[in-house]
């Protein structure tokens, strides 16, 4: 009888959610629902940049020439150094996050509020690093010529090997051309600004010094850009439509438009992710000062976002592999 | 997970720390080492890695490889998934490891195989 009693209640606790066989809480178990789907949604992007980038495995811009800048180091080539830091900041204040949910733990109020400010420190360097990353992606350097199938021309001066902006070599034209303002135009109509030289000019300028040659998309055998004869670059230079100064969704001075487009579209919805961590972050931030958490008994909340946190910077670790290493 | 619950113990066991905090430190330092190993790499590219091999350059297989690493340690040491039961282990890691390793082996064939259509087919793609 009694035993039979036992089952029943058993049972009952079982179905009714009493049973924890995972060990975890429902909110940590959800919080590990989406990281799975979202880590999902991040490979279905940069799974389509392979694809990109292996269907155009021969033309595909080198990653350490366009992302070349540090900040208050004008005019110095770095590589990858600036985007290293920015890994290294996104590490550490994944470190600082993990000593919160420790803290955390322990019911170190203070402690977990020491640690939490400065991943939200952290994370606003890395946001604010992103957003100047993509400034000088969208300025561009040097900038290039397009011809009708969108192929891009770049110019390197053939006596030291070094590439040649497009502004400096380019020689003015009088024109009367100037961009077209909404204030002055019929049905409200405006224009963008126009590039700082036209394509007469920037025609021009290269036939005038003798030392300039087009440099195309294609790699060579040793990977590096074709560097074309001054006789095959004059050729080229007539099949130029445009000029492309910078990046943007439709034109990219550095090579194939879906480099940029797949910058723009990853870095962006990864520095989404990191914005809206640093929001979470600090709501978390001021309910652990309001002692929240101390009322409830437990840092729970500090834990699932810490894990939303690092799954931020697991993603940056693969962003970092495939944009700027590989 | 208990608070105490941590698991200490890291390089299947060839490290072992005396409290979680150090065992954090630790995990930074290696992550640190990692990256700098990286980057020194992408610095310097030196030529015997650059290699073909499985049709990548062998420096890129070096990057994917040290990339899972440090993944696997920011989701198992930072995540805690070290400590979680093996039914949540395993539910969150074995969809990810079939499924990604598949989109992209489907995708880069595929994308390969355009390259090559537009390598050797008729079409003049650089006009």
């Amino acid at each position: 009888m009694e035993v039979t009693a036992n089952t029943a209640a058993e049972n009952e606790e079982l179905w009714g959610g009493g049973n924890r066989p995972l060990k975890a809480s429902y909110g940590k178990l959800m919080m590990w629902f989406f990281i799975v789907s979202d880590a999902l949604t991040f490979t279905g992007f940069l799974v389509s940049y392979g694809f990109s980038r292996f269907k155009n495995i021969n033309s595909w811009p080198i990653a350490d020439e366009v992302f070349t800048h540090f900040p208050f180091l004008h005019g110095i080539d770095a590589p990858m150094y600036y985007v290293a830091l920015m890994t290294f900041i996104l590490i550490f204040s994944s470190v600082t996050m993990v000593l919160a949910v420790d803290a955390g733990h322990h019911m170190q109020k203070s402690k977990v509020t020491f640690y939490m400010l400065l991943t939200i420190i952290g994370g606003a360097i890395f946001v604010g690093s992103q957003a100047w990353e993509w400034k000088n992606f969208i300025k561009g350097e040097y900038g290039a010529l397009e011809t009708r199938g969108g192929q891009i021309l770049q110019f390197v001066d053939a006596s030291s090997g070094k590439r040649a902006a497009i502004q400096e070599f380019a020689i003015g034209i009088e024109t009367d051309r100037s961009t077209h303002q909404s204030s002055n135009g019929i049905w409200y109509s405006s224009e963008k600004a126009l590039p700082t030289v036209t394509l007469e000019e920037v025609k021009k300028g290269f036939i005038a010094d003798e030392n300039l040659v087009i440099r195309t998309q294609q790699l060579n055998e040793k990977g590096q850009k074709t560097v074309l004869s001054r006789a095959a670059s004059m050729g080229k230079l007539n099949e130029a439509i445009g000029v492309v100064e910078g990046a943007n969704l439709i034109h990219n001075e550095y090579g194939n438009r879906l480099f940029a487009d797949f910058f723009f579209f990853i870095t962006g919805f990864h520095g989404f992710h990191v914005f809206s961590g640093v929001v979470i972050n600090i709501i978390i931030f001021f309910n652990v000062i309001l002692g929240t958490y101390e009322r409830r008994g437990h840092y729970e909340m500090v834990e699932k976002v810490g894990l939303y946190w690092h799954f931020v910077d697991l993603v940056w670790v693969f962003v970092f592999t495939f944009f700027y290493l590989v | 997970m208990a608070a105490e619950g941590h698991k200490l113990a890291i390089f299947r066991g060839l490290l072992k720390f005396k409290s979680n905090q150090q065992k954090i430190w630790g995990v930074l330092i290696f992550l640190s080492i990692v990256t700098t190993i990286e980057v020194a790499l992408g610095i310097i590219k030196p030529e015997i890695l650059m290699v073909p091999f499985l049709r990548m350059k062998l420096l890129n297989w070096i990057f994917i490889i040290l990339t899972i690493v440090k993944a696997y340690y920011i989701a198992w040491d930072f995540m805690h998934i070290r400590d979680e039961t093996s039914g949540l282990k395993n539910s969150i890691v074995l969809p990810l490891l079939i499924l990604i390793p598949y989109l992209a082996f489907i995708l880069i064939i595929e994308a390969d195989y355009i390259f090559d259509v537009m390598d050797t087919g008729f079409m003049s793609w650089n006009f």
